[in-house]
Parts: C-alpha cells; structure tokens; sequence
C-alpha cells in the first residue's frame, strides 16, 4: 500500500515515513507544537479568522466550512465548551484517517489543543471506533508524553490556557460518525442522532457548546496557523482550500493513502497512472465511487478524457461529490447490481432504527436486492428500487438515508444494463409481471 | 445463586446475581471513570463494557448487573446501550473471534473466497462456533482497511493483505 503526496509536499502525510514520527520528540524536532506557541499568542477571533480565510472544510464527508463552525460556538457561554474529535472511520473505502492517528498522533494534540484554544475550551475528547482499539493505545502513549512536557493540563507552555485531553471508544456502529449520534453515544447512550437545532455549537455534548470535527479537519488546523490561512488556501482552490488525504482501494495497482492538493488534474490521470492504473491490465475500468460510498456512483465514460478536477467544485460538476474521499475503484469483473446490493447491506445493518423511512426503506431495499440476486427480479423492481430510495431521500431523520439512497439511484441511472440483465432475463424465469 | 427469573424447566433466565472483579480490573474500569465530569458517569458505560466483555467472555447478565451497580444506572440502561453496538457479544464466543469485513472493497478484492477457506477449515458457517470453543466466525461491515484488502480481524488485531496461504499460517498461530 502506499502513502504518499502528490503534485503538492506532504502536510498531512509528512510524518508518515518519518522513523519514530509518532513521538514527541521527532513530532517537535520536525516542527511540532510550534504552531502551537504560535496560536497562543494570537487572539481567538485571529485564529477563527485564519481558519474562515483558509477555506478549510470539514474532512468527514459534509464539507461543512470549519471556521463557519467554529464561530457558532458562544465563546461567553459560562458553560464548559468542548473539541470533540471524530474518529470514527467507518465510511466504506475510507482508511486515511486510520493512518493519520497511527503515526502522527501529536499533530491531533495540536490541533484540537489549538481548536480549544480558540473556543475557550477546556477539554478535548477523541472517539475513536471501537475497531480501532490498538489506536487507542497509540494516541494514550501520546498523551501522557504531552502531558509530561507541559502541553496538555494546566498552563499550558507558560500560559493562562489549561486543557485536558481524553480519548473514547465506540463500539461498532457507522451512524457514530454522524455528529449528533457521536454525543449521543460518548453519553453512554445508544447512538442516536439528536434534532437539529439546536446545533451541536449551541448543544453538545453534556449539553454544552461543543465542536466536532473529523481527524483531518483537526490535523490540517497547525499547518493553517504555521502558514497563514491565505497561503494554505492557495495550495488548494479558491473554494477548496489546501491539501486532501484520499483513501484508494479496489482494482488500481498502488491502492492507498494519497494526499494531493485541492484541485488536482485530472481523477482519470489520477486512477490510472498515479495509483499505477488497473489492478489487471486486461480489465478495464468500469466504475468509480470517489467520496466513501454514500456519494453518487461514477461511470467509465463520466471520468475518461473528462478532465474532472479533484476538489469540492469539480467532483460535484463530474457527477459525484468529495465525502470523505474514499475512492473504490471497479474493473469491469464487477456488476454494480451486486455491489448495490453489498452497499444496501452495509445501510441496512448501520441504519440506527430510530426513524421509519431509513429503518423500513433500507431493510426492503436489502430485501429487494436479495431477491434480484437470487434470479427473481422482476422488471419493475428497479423502479421499485428508486420508489423507495424516493421515500428515504430527504425524508430521513438525519443524513444516513440519504447515503443509503443516493448509491442506488445512480447505480440504476448509470449502470442500467447492469440492472436490465438481472430483471429481464431474471434466471428463475418464474416471477416476471407478477 | 439468586434468580429473578425462570423457565418452565427452572432454568434461569434473568438473575440479579453480580459479578464480582477483582481490584485490580476495579481499578481499570475508576481509571475510565475519571474521565469524564463526576455527574456524568454513564459516559463510561462502553468502556467498561469493553472491560466486562474482556472479563467475562461476553456480557453476561451478572456482569451487566455489577456495571449497572457501579454506574449507578437501571440494569435496563446498561442493556439499552450494549445491544445497539455491534461489537459486544450478548452471547459466548469462541476464544478467538474471527470478524472477516464483507463490505465492498473487501468484496471486490477477494473476501468471498477468504471466507469460503476459513468456514471450509473450521468447518463452521459465518456466525457460528467451532465445537471446541475455539473459533468464531461473524461477517462484519467496513473495518477501515480497504487500501490492504481483504482483510479480518481476530478480537482487536487487523490481519491485512490477505491470500489463503497467510489464512493458513494464522489459523495455526491462533492456540
């Protein structure tokens, strides 16, 4: 697997190969913590506002602009105000942040140490997945060198600013990585999601202020402060600001963690020659899904010669959008019924039952599925597929429906042949119009 | 041993029996504790779950029972919350439980065949245990290692990249 900048330096990943990165004292000797020091001598609104001019979006899927989050937190509030970082990886073809947590934990530190800074916060959580237990470890060992190098707990490096800094596990649910479902569950609940309003910055965790960023999010908030929000900005786009660590898997030759500046031209240079092109040179390929799988599934025709920039503008205008950036690559072995079904599957065990559309369309979607794939599909089952991704879509409590519903309505747009064989010429022969 | 409930046969259904830890794992589960404010103790409810489940193998009624006591919560909470996780058992399983990833890129890069070998070998069916206690296999959604495809995972460790061969050679490890 590799791991590995291009056409930009390594931000995110420059201490991915770096012996010992994971430590504080080659995390300091390569520029650590001073981006800190810094940030302790800048006003809040200063660094909020770096943080607004480097058009930073939330890495986890939702894009949201963190520096717009950031300034809804009510910093006079008395009560205790939260970071809360977002660890829980668990969108299908997302692995980035797994690396990014094993061997550069102190740059999480900073970065949520900075976010607290800037919010008056006085305390940091981690929730991690409960899969990623050996993680956990890794991140403790960080923090008790922090801890004894004056960087977290009471003034910190001389300062008036005191922070403590815990790491959580979850338990083996994807809705977790919806923010409100993530306080729900480092409450102790079951990991429902909340109404919104009120919004997490007003009403999080404890009911309190809180702010929940994904781990890249947090990890690209030094190299803002160290730079210049304006100069991280230019790395990227105008709208797209800095550097993005994307996930490949699937049938590409170099399968890995790729961090390329916001912009990069063009996804089919990037599929086939960076990540060193089809896993079996004869296949060729046939699909792309490139932001983790809750986004628009991409056709071969979508990507070949369509110059389809790497960034929150371009992939929207290519068809798709950026999510988390998990791109999962097909050859043309694969039929995009089957891995519909194999999607459908994975939202219909993750769907948290708390509101009907998602819970009911996502379990007779998996059903309908299951009958296609057993050679009784029937003709109208597609239209039948879209119906109930219709009643599902925007109609859901919070955004899993909609991640369920999305990658079947383009799968049946675009791969329609995929789904005329399975329909029409079903192998039973025995339930066609019934 | 106190029961609250029974069957027909008088087997017993639901105790209010507590497990008891020894002070050492105490300690442990005080040390999560501390982590969150005083008043909001049931944040540590997963966490000490993990503990009970390492404990006791599974969680148990009488485990549940003692987290219950410790956090102060009904026995009922304690249950709400763990049976939404996927990752805790409500019942035995084998010593090592083998968690093969189905969704889609493991799917693609050669799960099917990954978890043929290992059912064939132990001669189980996903969800189910090997005679002896031994094994378990459960097929479970994305484990965030797509990028070393296919891949499983035994209790907390990642088993990446996988062909047979390497199956092989860590189905023998596994004592």
């Amino acid at each position: 697997m590799e791991i590995k900048a291009i056409g930009c330096e390594p931000l995110q990943l420059k201490r991915m190969h770096v012996k010992d990165g994971h430590t504080l004292k080659v995390y300091q000797e390569t520029g650590g913590y001073k981006p800190l020091k810094k940030a302790l001598t800048m006003s809040q609104d200063d660094i909020i506002n770096e943080v607004k001019t480097s058009a930073l979006r939330g890495r986890g899927g939702a894009g949201f602009p963190t520096g717009m989050k950031w300034s809804f937190v009510p910093r006079n509030s008395p009560k205790q105000k939260y970071v809360v970082c977002n660890a829980d990886e668990s969108e299908p073809g997302t692995f980035k942040d797994r690396y990014l947590l094993e061997r550069d934990p102190h740059a999480l530190i900073e970065g949520m140490l900075i976010a607290a800074y800037a919010l008056g916060s006085q305390a940091c959580y981690v929730y991690y997945r409960g899969e990623y237990n050996y993680l956990i470890d890794v991140m403790d060992k960080a923090i008790a060198e922090a801890k004894a190098a004056g960087l977290i707990g009471k003034n910190i490096l001389g300062t008036d600013f005191s922070c403590e800094f815990y790491t959580h596990t979850g338990a083996g649910a994807y809705i977790c990585g919806e923010e409100t479902s993530l306080l729900s569950s480092l409450e102790g609940f079951r990991g429902h999601p909340r109404m919104k309003p009120p919004f997490p910055a007003i009403e999080g965790l404890y009911a309190s202020p809180t702010v929940v960023n994904n781990v890249e999010t947090l990890t690209a908030v030094p190299q803002i402060i160290e730079m210049g929000g304006e100069a991280w900005r230019n790395l990227g786009t105008e709208k797209s600001g800095g550097t993005k660590v994307w996930s490949v898997s699937g049938h590409v030759k170099k399968p890995g963690v790729y961090e390329l500046p916001m912009g990069y031209a063009d996804m089919e240079k990037f599929i086939l020659e960076d990540c060193g092109g089809m896993l079996r040179p004869d296949k060729k390929l046939k699909a792309v899904i490139p932001g983790g799988s809750s986004v628009y599934i991409m056709n071969a025709d979508q990507i070949i010669g369509k110059k389809v920039t790497l960034d929150y503008e371009g992939l929207v205008a290519g068809g798709s959008s950026v999510g988390s950036g998990g791109f999962i690559v097909m050859d043309e072995t694969v039929d995009i019924m089957e891995s519909s079904k194999n999607l459908t599957e994975f939202y219909k065990h993750e769907s948290c039952g708390w509101c009907t559309p998602c819970r009911e369309g996502t379990d007779w979607m998996a059903k309908i599925f299951t009958r296609i794939s057993e050679g009784n599909g029937r003709p109208e089952d597609a239209q039948l597929l879209l119906d109930i991704c219709d009643n599902i879509e925007g109609k859901s409590f919070c955004p899993l429906g909609d991640a369920a519903a999305w990658p079947v309505q383009s799968a049946i747009k675009r791969f329609p042949e995929d789904f005329k064989k399975w329909l029409i010429n079903n192998t039973n022969g025995n339930s066609i119009g019934v | 041993m106190a029961s609250v409930a029974t069957d027909y046969t008088n087997k017993v259904l639901v105790t209010d029996e507590i497990a008891e830890f020894p002070s050492s794992i105490v300690a442990e589960m005080q040390s999560h504790l501390a982590k969150y404010p005083a008043e909001r103790s049931r944040s540590a409810l997963i966490p000490l779950l993990f503990v009970v489940q390492r404990e006791r193998g599974y969680l148990d009624n009488p485990g549940m029972n003692f987290l219950a006591k410790f956090l102060n919560l009904e026995v009922t909470d304690v249950w709400e919350t763990a049976t939404f996780y996927s990752m805790f058992n409500l019942h035995k399983v084998g010593k090592h439980h083998i968690q093969i990833c189905k969704t889609l890129s493991c799917k693609i890069m050669g799960e099917p065949e990954i978890t043929k070998h290992i059912c064939n070998k132990l001669a189980i069916k996903p969800g189910e245990t090997t005679q002896d206690g031994k094994f378990t296999v459960t097929l479970v959604e994305c484990l965030g290692s797509c990028g070393t495809a296919p891949m499983l995972q035994v209790g907390f460790d990642y088993h990446e990249d996988l062909t047979v061969e390497k199956v092989d050679k860590m189905l023998d490890s596994l004592k």
